[in-house]
């Protein structure tokens, strides 16, 4: 019996795009057992991204199998994946993704609003998740009162407040400079081996895939080499 | 922080643009809850006039008076049981303020009329005096009027004898409604027929109409039929109907109240449906992304669709209430500075209700299409902006 949290069987996925079809993914197959940090790079185009919306239950394969904690998420319907995504997954976006119109510690709260959870209660977790990425001061300010770095710590508390079985990260550092980056990173780190996340993270950067215990190669769809980090 | 709260907040996202629909939205329901008021009070005519009473009037118009000399022969139709008659006066006070003023038979009028309450004293007064007036109550507080005044009332239609337009009759008594309904309907002035008749130059011993008062209203129709029948083929034929006909064929001289209003109501909301439309496809456009961040995080298809169908309800609601409150306010201030006019014209609980519906309709009509593409939405596609 495998121990992975994340099982991909020679996963495919092709679109049509008018009356071509492209073909992303060629039969992927890896396992991310739970507790790893791993870190998908690899050139424009060349799938990254797919495989992370696959993980992350936003899209379905063409072919294989997706098995995240003994749930096939491959054979779900989309109401179900809402369901799935809401429970185990959480999110963090390259261009953070806040809702303006909410404060800091509302956006944190938003995946609490599927829940049964009272209001009070939910704002006590939000206010927790934004402690544990430092931003608890800075809870009701809005997105345009907030720098990039610290949106992005905000996305973060958002990702974490359901307390997901896995982190998906989509470029979480891609539009933030160098020092800004790499808080994001040790944070990331941190949620990773103080509180036993599971991430996936997908990255061109390869300072930021250093921050990764492990980091998978992709190119043309197709899995190239599985290289664990130096540090 | 509830569904409602995030939707509230999804509202004002763009607060000027939040402010300009709400605006023309408070204007349409606005002008929906006066023309509606007026529509309902023009259609459904005065719907506390009950059956009990038949309006005898010209055949070809009210305005072409018949002899008083049918009355009699009124009287005598089987299933009548009095007879009143009415003359419009053409009163008018002032510059040219018009005061509903009628000339009838004091004593018939009490009979025909029990709905006007007055004194015994008074009602004596005004049969026994031929230059009596009795004043009805909204008008009497409105002018400042009171038994014993001297009136001078201009009639615009009929001269006194020696040419003189003004008539002076003496205020003998203040008239009450027997309810609320009919105490708002205490807007004219009664004089003697008796007076008036001896005096005008013409139209004297003719009535406008003739309110006839039934035995049984049950036989309303019958007795109506009987009374046309016996004019029939005569210089002075006749028409007759109950009074609630009577009135709303009085306002359908105007013109079809009805349709009016509804072809007014008609251009302002396919206006608003189109503005209001407009708003909610942009506001939804604009936050694709946002959408799709929703539903990453777990919120369906459905719960989004509610979401974006929620803010278009609140839209409409907010700007749709807030009209209607104020139409209420204007109705009534209109109510307060011309009651002869608008007395009667309230936003009800009818007018209510159909404002509510048209809230619901046009939110459904504005909300629903960018709903289901908000519920539709692919989230990897919108995510990479396709």
């Amino acid at each position: 019996m495998s121990t992975a949290l994340v099982e991909i069987r020679n996963v495919t996925k092709h679109y049509v795009r008018g009356k071509q079809k492209v073909e992303v993914l060629h039969g992927i197959s890896i396992d991310i057992p739970k507790g790893d940090f791993v870190a998908l790079m690899g050139p424009s185009g060349s799938g990254k991204t797919t495989l992370l919306n696959l993980i992350g239950g936003l899209d379905q394969p063409s072919g294989g199998e997706i098995v995240v904690d003994g749930e096939r998420i491959d054979r779900m319907s989309g109401g179900q994946l809402s369901d799935w995504r809401a429970r185990h997954v959480g999110f963090v976006f390259q261009f953070y993704n806040l809702l303006p119109v909410l404060t800091a510690e509302r956006n944190v709260e938003l995946p609490l609003l599927l829940t049964k959870m009272g209001a009070a209660e939910r704002l006590k977790r939000a206010n927790i998740a934004l402690e544990i990425v430092g931003l608890k001061d800075r809870a009701r300010h809005k997105p345009k009162e907030l720098s990039g770095g610290q949106e992005q710590r905000v996305a973060i508390a958002r990702a974490l407040v359901s307390d997901p079985t896995l982190l998906v990260c989509d470029e979480p550092t891609g539009d933030l400079d160098r020092k800004t980056a790499d808080e994001i990173l040790t944070l990331l780190q941190r949620l990773n081996s103080e509180y036993g996340k599971t991430i996936v993270m997908v990255t061109h950067d390869p300072k930021a895939a250093e921050y990764a215990r492990r980091t998978l190669h992709l190119d043309k769809g197709t899995l190239l080499a599985d290289s664990a980090a130096a540090a | 922080m509830g569904s409602l709260r995030f939707v509230w907040a999804s509202l004002w996202r763009k607060k000027t643009r939040a402010l300009l629909t709400i605006l023309s939205l408070i204007c349409a329901f606005l002008l929906f809850g006066l023309l509606q008021a007026l529509a309902v009070f023009f259609t459904a005519g005065a719907d506390f006039v009950g059956a009990s009473r038949l309006i005898v009037q010209s055949r070809v118009s009210f305005t072409d008076s018949l002899p008083l000399r049918l009355l009699p022969e009124i009287e005598s139709v089987p299933g009548v049981k009095a007879v009143s008659h009415d003359q419009w006066f053409g009163g008018v006070v002032g510059e040219n303020t018009p005061v509903f003023t009628f000339a009838t038979d004091p004593a018939r009028l009490r009979v025909a009329y029990p709905e006007w309450v007055m004194g015994d004293a008074e009602w004596r007064a005004f049969e026994q005096t031929r230059t009596g007036a009795i004043v009805g109550r909204v008008v009497a507080d409105q002018r400042g009027w009171k038994v014993g005044d001297k009136l001078p009332l201009r009639s615009n239609i009929f001269p006194q004898k020696d040419g003189s337009m003004t008539w002076e009759f003496d205020v003998v008594g203040i008239y009450d409604g027997l309810d609320a309904s009919w105490q708002s309907q205490t807007q004219s002035v009664y004089v003697n027929h008796a007076y008036f008749s001896e005096a005008s130059q013409f139209g004297g011993g003719l009535a406008g109409i003739f309110a006839v008062v039934l035995e049984d209203v049950n036989r309303a129709d019958e007795v109506a039929r009987a009374i046309d029948a016996r004019f029939l083929n005569s210089p002075y034929e006749t028409k007759t109907q109950s009074e609630k006909d009577f009135n709303k064929g009085f306002f359908a001289q105007i013109g079809d109240i009805g349709l009016i209003v509804s072809l007014i109501l008609v251009a302002v909301f396919f206006t608003i449906l189109t503005l209001t439309g407009n708003t909610m496809a942009q506001a939804v456009r604009e936050r694709i992304p946002e959408l799709a961040v929703l539903k990453t995080l777990g919120f369906s298809d459905t719960r989004v669709t509610v979401l974006v169908l929620g803010e278009a309800l609140l839209l409409c609601l907010i700007g749709g209430f807030a009209g209607m409150a104020l139409a209420s306010v204007m109705i009534g201030g209109l109510a307060q500075a011309a009651p002869q006019f608008f007395g009667a014209v309230r936003a009800d609980a009818t007018v209510w209700l159909q404002a509510v519906a048209a809230m619901l309709v046009l939110a459904l009509a504005v909300g629903l299409p960018p709903a289901l593409r908000a519920g539709r939405l692919r989230i990897v596609d919108a995510l990479a902006g396709r």
